[in-house]
């Protein structure tokens, strides 16, 4: 009976602690996989630099995920800040509306380049987004005509490619990094290949004719990868013909083991990132409601601190791990619009 | 071979005095062959079994060692508190440069010219930057450190530490790894000098989350771990077990209980998302608890580890003998006490075993804490189960997805430590068995 009882007061005891919602005294962060090693950065040497705030916990699961919790409403048990690898969609906003979030502040920390690579045992690789297209597209333009892709080796898109099997390792389509792939290799591929006056001849909605564009095939020689990079690494690792494409950051922690190829003759670097001549980057972006600031302790010195220099400049851990550093009047222009509280 | 296909009618048809064929060879022939499928199926387990412990140990074994760096580190005052305010400001010495006598330290040590900025950063990019905080504990703790000279242990950065261990190929061009040939003459000086070497990490079972590999641990994802086996083991066993008795030895048989009974077993089906989702709706949206708490995780665990518990004990309920309760009974006991004085002791082997199963399930279980918020990066040890922490199969999960190489034999490492929980956890309901187990 003892043992009974025992187990009743644990029971009626942690009902109790668990009753009690407490106050929120650290930052909260969810959202994309691509920011978070940087957001895992800032946060650790904050709670290093500001010892009187806990450190921000930061959580991963993807930029729509990080979003869809951070419309869930404004109060300590929802989160303060969403990553995201992609600007807020419009959708987003109403539903952040909707549930009251209506004082959003949106921050653009940096660029993150995209790279092609292939494994490090390879030839060098020069690559044009009408090859990709042309490879990787599900109906491609031959003789006048839309088919079905009916290239099988790289040396048939373009004969100064290698003579080796398509084989394309690409992000998922739940990743931030598929949008960008899509416009930037596909739609641009599909322009310069001049696929896109048959597509118009043959659909009429221009939604469609976008869609396809960027369609992928199916046949299984560009396989989507929904896991992270390092999938797509041990991919590689196991088909040496495979191209993968990573983050500019993922590249350079794995530089050798990988060969990144150029993209219009440009090779990779925050350099020619930064500068625009490598073509396939996008922004990166944090979204912080404006109703925690000064409730959430830490959350503006967080904020600030992100925005600093000794972050996101272009001699700071941030550009040191792989983000591609904003021009100097660009980051003076977010810090500004931070301070003067602008919203979206 | 005689056919055997019909022995019916060759016995009708011999004398009963003749040897018989009963299938004897055939019978044992099946046997046999029963044996060797049995044989086969145990060593394919055994191989791939060998195959997941190699792997993870051959990758894994490295974690639990870790480069570090000695050097006789100078506090000297000018740095640290310049205007001598440590008296009446007491963040002087948390904010105090502290890289900056690592940097100086080194400099002497391998003898660089100062003025050389990019070989200075090369040398100090060999020491983690986590000395900092390092330093810093250090003379918080103790400030009449400041003025001498004291020799500091400071870990050395994941990639020194990677190339030491030979993970890092150093015949590829400089300009494609980590670390440069500079660092590499460095780091062999240092190693002959006896400055540089290998140590036991204790780093790894006692630090929490980091960016910086050689300072990334599981100790926080342990302790969230260790709160929420905590809260699954005080809730899930009483509940499953006050269930699994009512169900079992009061209850009715009636379609209700029936119902009841088909609904637990499918529960113990459900992917462990669905309790996740559950748990978000239920204990965060609707109860207000917070995120990323390892009460949340232990609640959401709670549900998904009750149905194996409540079939467990069920089930050892069962195995008890009816003649234990008819004795009990007709030795005038009442029914509550025969539950309690003899059915229970005798079925504890049996509770025990599938509640421990039950909790190493959910302590490898990543899948319902992602929706809570527990899949995330944190640094600081939580003192209590409602501050965020993580868990362990959570950390190994994002170890996993790190893009350093420093990563790759930690997340082996943090899986290694994981299969010792659990081995320790099955060896525990093991003995328990042993020692209650009763025959009869």
């Amino acid at each position: 009976m003892k043992a009974l009882k025992l187990t009743v007061a644990a029971l009626v005891a942690s009902a109790a602690f668990a009753g009690v919602a407490a106050a929120r005294d650290q930052v909260q962060v969810a959202g994309s996989s691509t920011v978070l090693p940087y957001a895992k950065i800032v946060a650790e040497t904050f709670g290093e630099t500001f010892p009187d705030f806990k450190t921000p916990v930061v959580e991963s699961g993807g930029s729509s995920a990080g979003l869809k919790e951070f419309c869930k409403g404004v109060g300590p048990d929802t989160i303060d800040v969403a990553n995201s690898s992609r600007k807020i969609k419009d959708s987003e906003v109403e539903a952040c509306k909707a549930a009251g979030v209506t004082e959003i502040q949106e921050i653009k920390i940096g660029y993150d380049g995209i790279v092609f690579a292939t494994d490090a045992g390879n030839a060098d690789l020069a690559l044009k987004p009408e090859d990709l297209y042309k490879g990787l597209a599900a109906e491609i333009v031959v003789d006048g005509k839309l088919v079905a892709n009916p290239y099988k080796k790289w040396s048939e898109v373009n004969s100064a490619l290698p003579d080796a099997d398509i084989a394309a390792f690409i992000p998922g389509e739940k990743h931030g990094t598929r949008e960008v792939f899509e416009e930037k290799i596909l739609a641009a591929g599909c322009k310069n290949a001049g696929a896109v006056d048959v597509i118009k001849a043959a659909v009429a909605d221009e939604k469609q004719q976008h869609s396809k564009c960027v369609a992928v095939r199916k046949d299984g020689l560009a396989v989507d990868i929904d896991g992270d990079y390092t999938e797509t690494l041990a991919r590689i690792a196991a088909n040496k013909n495979g191209i993968g494409v990573f983050g500019l950051s993922f590249y350079e922690n794995n530089a050798d083991k990988l060969k990144v190829a150029t993209v219009n003759g440009i090779v990779p670097s925050t350099e020619t990132i930064a500068s625009g001549e490598y073509p396939v980057s996008r922004p990166l972006y944090f979204y912080v409601k404006k109703a925690h600031l000064g409730v959430i302790p830490g959350l503006k010195e967080y904020v600030e601190f992100f925005l600093d220099d000794q972050m996101i400049g272009p001699e700071s851990p941030l550009a040191e791990y792989g983000l591609v550093a904003a021009p100097d009047a660009e980051r003076e222009e977010v810090r500004k619009a931070f301070a003067a509280g602008n919203m979206l | 071979m005689t056919d055997i296909a019909s022995p019916t009618v060759r016995i009708s048809a011999r004398p009963a005095s003749a040897t018989r064929d009963i299938g004897i060879k055939r019978r044992y022939a099946a046997e046999r062959r029963f044996r060797a499928y049995g044989i086969g199926a145990i060593s394919l387990g055994l191989f791939f079994l060998a195959l997941l412990l190699w792997t993870v140990v051959s990758n894994g074994y490295t974690a639990f060692q870790q480069t570090t760096i000695t050097l006789p580190i100078e506090f000297t005052e000018k740095v640290i508190d310049p205007k001598g305010e440590r008296a009446t400001d007491g963040k002087v010495l948390m904010t105090a440069n502290y890289p900056l006598l690592v940097r100086e330290a080194l400099i002497k040590q391998l003898g660089i010219d100062a003025s050389k900025r990019p070989q200075v950063k090369q040398a100090t990019d060999m020491v983690s930057a986590s000395s900092r905080t390092l330093l810093r504990d250090i003379v918080v703790a103790d400030p009449s450190v400041i003025g001498k000279t004291i020799p500091v242990t400071l870990l050395a950065e994941a990639n020194v530490d990677s190339a030491f261990k030979g993970q890092i190929d150093l015949n590829v061009e400089e300009s494609k790894r980590k670390v440069k040939d500079q660092q590499v003459t460095w780091m062999n000086e240092l190693a002959s000098a006896g400055v540089l070497k290998k140590s036991f990490n204790t780093g790894i079972f006692t630090f929490g989350a980091s960016s910086r590999p050689e300072a990334a641990g599981v100790g926080v994802a342990a302790l969230g771990s260790l709160f929420m086996m905590l809260i699954v083991l005080v809730l899930s066993l009483p509940i499953g077990v006050a269930a699994s008795i009512y169900l079992e030895e009061f209850a009715p048989k009636n379609r209700l209980t029936d119902l009841i009974e088909v609904n637990i077993n499918n529960l113990a089906a459900v992917p462990s998302i669905v309790y996740g989702l559950l748990g978000l709706a239920v204990f965060i949206n609707f109860a207000g608890m917070p995120r990323s708490a390892a009460v949340v995780g232990g609640l959401v665990l709670t549900l998904m580890t009750l149905p194996t518990i409540i079939i467990a004990t069920r089930a050892a309920l069962k195995a008890v003998p009816p003649s234990i309760r008819s004795a009990a009974l007709g030795l005038g006991a009442s029914k509550m006490q025969t539950i309690f004085h003899h059915v229970l002791p005798l079925a504890m082997p049996g509770i025990l075993t599938g509640t421990i199963i039950g909790l190493a399930h959910a302590l490898g279980e990543t899948a319902p804490l992602l929706l809570i918020g527990m899949v995330a990066f944190v640094v600081d040890y939580p003192g209590s189960p409602m501050e965020p922490s993580t868990a362990l199969p959570v950390q190994i999960y994002m170890w996993a997805n790190e893009a350093e190489r420093a990563f790759v034999e930690r997340t082996s490492g943090a899986i290694i430590i994981l299969l010792i929980f659990l081995v320790v956890m099955n060896l525990g309901a093991i003995l328990l068995r042993r020692r209650f187990e009763r025959r009869w």
